[in-house]
């Protein structure tokens, strides 16, 4: 091995980082193990036992998935971004800090869904009423991603000072802008926890229920942009490097995240139309909003394709099956977010049909909802979160990849039982199928005779997609027992194809970006919201129903 | 900033379809009144027995001839837990909660909308086609969620 020793300072990152991946591997691996009871469930093959009912799991399976194994392995990414993109001496003083706060968060959160005192579901509505210690320990897990924000900020700052004038480096730059997007996102969650706490702890006696609701969706949505925006990160300036090609402009993928910083979050009341208390008026406003974002991904869709494109070009090959053929589909973490771009394409669709104001009366709440974000958090994010594991945990390490075939089969594996579980939940949700329901047999009607062969299909995806979760955790497990200590620990981020192409001074300006994003958000919600502070009427002192 | 040739296409093309579809959305609800349910009335959950028109949920007709249907949701029932339309029927739900958040929805019809305490959802549907149809909370409740769903006949 010819490269250098790793500094101590650098192993002390490492050990940061791999940290994060930890925590969001457990999540990932515990939450698909509740996900398969569930879909078997369904299906009608497996009741649940009493003192672990279905709705515990799906707590546990939003809960775990959607809020940990992502939060965790975003804050872990964008800190090994962070830190190698900019090297330099440095404190892990509030990184850490960062890291034990969301445990804390996490352990106190889990421990009382798992006892029963929170059987609430991840999106927790009120006037259902969860332990206190429930909110308090989601509200911890902000918290300390906030830290981990500030971390990155820190480093931009630093890196500022000592270059001024130039460019903070690209991979940077889409990693603080995910968490500029975050901390404007976050706010609002915030503030229900502020409104949610007192009255489960008993302070207050009631509750704004259309109120919380707003509020939860004001984060909600964006949430759903911190997962996509993670993945980005990925694509514009990991993937590239495993078959040497280029970022495809530098300033294309600027703009990119600062829309996604402006029109991620003025658009949650589309989780809403189905909703009394908003008047259609703001509904429609939120269809226009909500289109909107869907620019961002067509600008990343081009640009991801380009870059695939211009490399195939440098190689000498033409045209769309050369180019197909020139891409590295062997390399386990290509794989991973090349299957997960694929499954996103189905996603756009079916999202924009949700998106869609008086469409969307055809499938709220049915089983189709699931199988849509299945096909884009569960498909892209989650895929590239896993093939990227692939390449972090040997550069964290220094270990080898444990059978890297394996790995290659892991990514395909979870893509077809992703499109199976994801083809019968939407086919499910146009015949009517519920979602977050135990059964749905409701006493033999026959309206239900539809439905039953598609619960089973779906179920049979679960199983490939758990099968697929413990060959991951194999070769996680595998590579963090390795010898084989040859692995190249070194990184190279993605660089535009042409360096002649100049980014305009106004994209450099994140937080100015951010603060703009947080005064279109409030304008935009002043007015539904403004309606349910005048007239909150009815303050809901919440109750226990399960 | 550069932008190539091709991607001005490409976004050209995918703004100019989202256009076309807010157009489509926008002709259906102005001109159809095909708008998502936003009912804007409030009412006291703790006192939905007493209050009419849900201390006597159910069908009635109008003068005009079309028909309301006034129904409570609460866990994990709905009132009427049976009902009885005629062919042909224009029919507007009325839903309110009585305690927690309920769904309200039939399927294979467009009749879906969210029953929160303190608020009066509406939906108008007409049920062209006779049969027995199914009345289900779509949004998690509690521990007997799945067990809350009422029949609806019509003839
Ligand atoms: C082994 C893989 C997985 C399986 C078998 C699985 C299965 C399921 C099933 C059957 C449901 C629906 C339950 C219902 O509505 O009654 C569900 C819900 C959900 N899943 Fe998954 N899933 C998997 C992976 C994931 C991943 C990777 C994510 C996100 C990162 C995810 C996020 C969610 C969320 C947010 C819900 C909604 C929970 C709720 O309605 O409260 N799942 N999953
Ligand atoms: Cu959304
Ligand atoms: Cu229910």
């Amino acid at each position: 091995m010819s490269e250098a020793r790793p500094s101590p300072a650098l192993l002390a990152e490492n050990r940061l980082v791999l940290a994060h991946v930890y925590m969001s591997t457990v999540a990932i691996c515990l939450g698909a193990l509740f996900g398969v009871l569930q879909g078997i469930a369904r299906s009608g093959a497996f009741t649940p036992p009493s003192w672990f009912d279905y709705y515990r799991m799906l707590t546990m399976h939003g809960v775990l998935m959607a809020l940990i194994f992502t939060t965790f392995f975003i804050t872990g990414i964008a800190e090994f971004v962070t830190y190698r993109a900019i090297p330099r001496e440095r404190s892990l003083v509030v990184a850490w800090l960062g890291w034990w706060v969301m445990l804390v968060g996490t352990v106190m959160a889990a421990t009382t869904i798992l006892d029963g005192n929170a059987t609430v579901l991840y999106t927790f509505y009120a006037p259902l009423k969860a332990s206190p210690w429930f909110y308090v320990g989601a509200t911890l897990l902000i918290a300390g991603t906030w830290f981990v924000a500030f971390d990155v900020f820190a480093n931009v700052n630093a890196f500022r000072r000592a270059n001024p004038g130039k460019p903070i480096p690209l991979v940077v730059y889409c990693a603080a802008a995910t968490f500029v997007m975050w901390i404007v996102a976050t706010l609002g969650v915030v503030a229900e926890m502020g409104l949610l706490i007192p009255w489960a702890f008993g302070w207050t006696s009631g509750i704004n229920v259309m109120l919380t609701r707003m509020l939860f969706w004001y984060f909600g949505h964006p949430l759903v942009y911190f997962w996509i925006m993670g993945a980005y990160v990925i694509w514009y300036n990991i993937i590239p490097t495993l078959y040497g090609g280029n970022v495809f402009s530098d300033g294309l993928t600027r703009l990119t995240f600062i829309m996604l910083i402006l029109l991620s979050t003025p658009v949650g009341i589309h989780h809403e139309f189905m909703e009394p208390g908003i008047a259609s008026g703001w509904k429609m406003l939120f269809t226009v909003t909500t289109y909107g974002v869907a620019i961002p991904s067509f600008i990343t869709a081009f640009a991801i394709f380009a870059s695939f494109e211009l490399f195939a070009i440098k190689q000498g090959r033409k045209g769309f099956l050369a180019t197909v053929r020139a891409l590295p589909w062997n390399d386990p973490t290509f794989s991973g977010a090349a299957l997960g771009m694929l499954l996103f394409i189905l996603g756009g669709f079916g999202g924009l049909v949700n998106a869609s104001y008086s469409m969307d009366m055809l499938v709220h709440n049915t089983i189709w909802i699931v199988g849509h974000f299945h096909v884009t958090v569960g498909g892209p994010v989650a895929l590239t979160f896993l093939g990227a594991s692939y390449w972090l945990i040997p550069k964290l390490t220094g270990r080898a990849l444990w059978k890297p075939e394996l790995a290659l089969f892991q990514t395909r594996l979870w893509f077809f039982g992703m499109l199976i579980m994801s083809f019968s939940m939407h086919v499910a949700g146009l015949l009517g199928v519920p979602r977050r329901t135990a059964a749905v047999d409701y006493a033999g009607a026959a309206a239900t005779q539809a439905w039953q062969p598609y619960m089973l299909l779906a179920a049979v995806g679960g199983i490939f997609l758990f099968a697929s979760i413990v060959t991951f955790a194999a070769v996680a497990i595998g590579t963090l027992r390795q010898n084989d200590k040859s692995a190249s620990m070194a990184v190279a981020f993605a660089t535009p194809a042409s360096s002649t192409d100049t980014t305009p001074a106004l994209l450099q300006s994140l937080y100015r970006w951010g603060l703009i994003a947080l005064v279109l958000a409030v304008v935009v919600y002043a007015g539904p919201a403004g309606d349910l502070i005048r007239h909150p009427g009815y303050l809901a002192p919440g109750m226990r129903t399960w | 900033m550069h932008i190539h040739r091709y991607e001005r296409w490409w976004l050209g093309f995918g703004v100019g379809m989202l256009l076309v579809f807010l157009v489509l959305l926008a002709i259906a609800a102005f001109s159809s009144d095909i708008n998502p349910p936003s009912g804007l009335g409030q009412i006291d959950p703790t006192k939905v027995a007493q209050t009419a028109p849900f201390d006597h949920p159910g069908l009635r007709k109008l003068p005009n001839g079309a028909y309301e249907a006034y129904y409570v949701a609460h866990v994990f029932a709905f009132e009427p837990a049976r009902l009885t339309i005629p062919v042909g029927a224009k029919v507007t739900f009325y839903v309110t909660s009585s305690d927690v958040v309920h769904g309200f929805f039939i399927p294979y019809t467009d009749v879906n909308m969210m029953a929160i305490p303190g608020w009066v959802n509406q939906e108008t549907h007409t049920f062209s086609t006779p049969g027995h149809y199914l009345l289900i909370c779509n949004e998690y409740c509690g521990i007997g969620h799945q067990d809350m769903f009422a029949k609806i006949e019509v003839r």
